[in-house]
């Protein structure tokens, strides 16, 4: 690893000017991606800026139901909260779904949200990956891509985002604030992440001096009877190949609220809106369950290696609504 | 810079750290406690598994940095003397050490799990240790040797 400074950060001002004024700066987390992605060289930081002591660790109820995260709660707690684990079920799963215990105990909201991706050839420095190196090429188009996007890739770059988290908060409507030099800003945290296009290095919305100091979660009664659920290739401890955020009402045999996102497919958590309007007002079938799937995954393209992805996420997502509905908490 | 922390109920120090260096290393090559293995140095094998004020962490993925002024427990810091906490006694008598490398860091584990849970069912204790591999064992004999140490606490 090349030599780099390091601060502890004080305060959030603090955090956010050092990272606006020291060049090549970054903000360290619980280090559990950075550290590792510094040690293979990928990541080339000249200052960290740690900010696993700022007063970001709060859980609180906010007036109206919701619920606000500090983007210092670390993985382990979030999961193990009452609140999170009555409200929003999905949101604990999700989490407890990823990485490992030792891991979860350290990662935070924050470092989850814009961890990077897991694809072999953006480690590996003797491939070509444009989101390494902008212009290099993308070695995992002609080459291994099981485990890479079928939903808004281009032809730049097919990775997938990694955070099982994301796909739950995704589901969730939740609300990411920003902090830097300028002020504060509120973005959805389905705008947070963005789709390659030609630009594949550009992951998010954020700016590199902009620290996440919290995620909000609105009031959703919904998300009391919701559920994640991840395909992956050995039971626990791996990334997902497909996975499914799902919140679900029925009344009377009408499905009266649903959300729904997908992980493991594309380079954002994946809000399935498609799917969702084919299911509002219908009736909770699995006969219509197939069809809003089909109606998000009509826009799937895949390769050789992971075509069977998108057989894979309908009947995950299928699947997913089913058992919402028989454990009957969906009613 | 130098990191003040408390390894093993000590207050120890260690000068001219690079604030980069993992804990891992600061255990390992600065304090003399070879207990926490490296491996893989990615989060993936948990042989460096140590607990960072009371929780398991992988010190590999843990900056030097991070831990001043804080507690840490290596699997040195488990024994009582020479008496072994049961999860290492345990380990011994059910044969669960092949190589040995993977050892330490399923100790911490185990031992975390059994302080949190005394008598875990067994997809708790699949659950618990996922984050640990091993490559001898097969696992049967570490989860024999859970069983055993649950037992043991229990008695
Ligand atoms: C072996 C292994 C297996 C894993 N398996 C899974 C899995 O199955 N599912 C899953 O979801 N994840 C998995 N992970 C990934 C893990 O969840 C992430 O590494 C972790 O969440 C990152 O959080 P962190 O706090 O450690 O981030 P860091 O490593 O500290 O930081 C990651 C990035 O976020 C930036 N950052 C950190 N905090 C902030 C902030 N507040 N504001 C702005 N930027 C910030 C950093 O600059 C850096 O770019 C795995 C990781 C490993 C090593
Ligand atoms: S898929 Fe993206 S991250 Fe992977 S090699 Fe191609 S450009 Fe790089
Ligand atoms: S050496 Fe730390 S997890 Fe493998
Ligand atoms: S005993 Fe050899 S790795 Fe576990």
């Amino acid at each position: 690893m090349r030599p780099f400074g390091y601060v502890s950060a004080p305060d959030v001002a603090t955090a956010v000017r050092v990272v606006s004024t020291e060049p090549n700066a970054k903000f360290l987390g619980g280090g559990t991606n950075l550290v590792d992605l510094m040690r293979e060289g990928v990541e080339r930081p000249d200052t960290l800026v740690d900010v696993t002591g700022l007063p970001l660790t709060a859980i609180e109820e906010l007036p109206g139901g919701g619920v606000r995260i500090g983007a210092l709660v670390r993985n382990a707690r979030l999961a193990a909260d009452p609140l999170i684990r009555s409200r929003y079920p999905v949101l604990s799963r999700a989490l407890l779904s990823g990485a490992s215990a030792q891991l979860r105990n350290v990662a935070t909201v924050g470092g989850n949200l814009v961890q990077r991706t897991r694809c072999p050839y953006f480690y590996d420095h003797a491939s070509a990956c444009n989101k390494r190196e902008p212009g290099a090429g993308c070695d995992a188009i002609g080459g291994v891509n099981r485990n890479h996007a079928v939903l808004g890739a281009s032809e730049h770059c097919i990775a997938t985002h990694p955070s099982d988290m994301a796909v739950a908060l995704a589901a969730l409507d939740a609300v990411v604030e920003l902090e830097s030099v300028r002020g504060t800003r509120r973005v959805p945290l389905l705008d947070l992440h963005r789709l390659p296009g030609e630009t594949p290095h550009v992951e998010t919305v954020l700016t590199a001096d902009e620290l996440i100091t919290a995620v909000e979660l609105p009031h959703l009664p919904v998300a009391a009877a919701s559920h994640y659920r991840k395909v992956r290739d050995r039971a626990s401890y791996a990334f997902a190949l497909v996975s499914v955020a799902a919140a679900l009402h029925v009344r009377e045999g009408v499905v009266t609220d649903v959300r729904l996102a997908l992980g493991g497919v594309a380079a954002k958590p994946w809000r399935a809106h498609q799917a969702e309007r084919v299911l509002l007002g219908a009736e909770a079938t699995e006969e219509v369950f197939l069809r809003a799937a089909d109606a998000e995954l009509a826009a799937a393209t895949g390769l050789p290696d992971n075509t069977f992805k998108i057989e894979l996420a309908r009947r995950t997502i299928v699947a997913t609504l089913q058992e919402l509905l028989t454990d009957g908490s969906a009613a | 810079m130098r990191v003040n922390v408390t390894v093993n109920g000590e207050a120890r120090s260690a000068d001219d750290v690079w604030e980069g260096e993992s804990l891992l290393y600061v255990l390992r090559e600065r304090l003399g406690l070879p207990g926490a293995k490296n491996a893989c140095e990615q989060g993936e094998c948990g042989s460096c598994t140590v607990y960072l004020d009371d929780v398991p962490v992988c010190a590999c993925l843990v900056a030097a940095g991070q831990v001043q002024d804080r507690e840490v427990r290596t699997v040195e810091g488990l024994a009582d003397g020479e008496t072994l906490d049961p999860v290492q006694e345990a380990f011994v008598q059910a044969g669960a050490v092949q190589c040995g490398f993977c050892t330490p860091g399923l100790v911490v584990a185990a031992h975390d799990l059994l302080r949190r849970s005394p008598s875990p069912d067994d997809p708790e204790i699949r659950e618990a240790l996922a984050g640990n591999l091993c490559r001898c064992t097969g696992y049967e004999k570490i989860l024999d040797a859970v069983r055993l140490a649950a037992a043991k606490r229990g008695a």
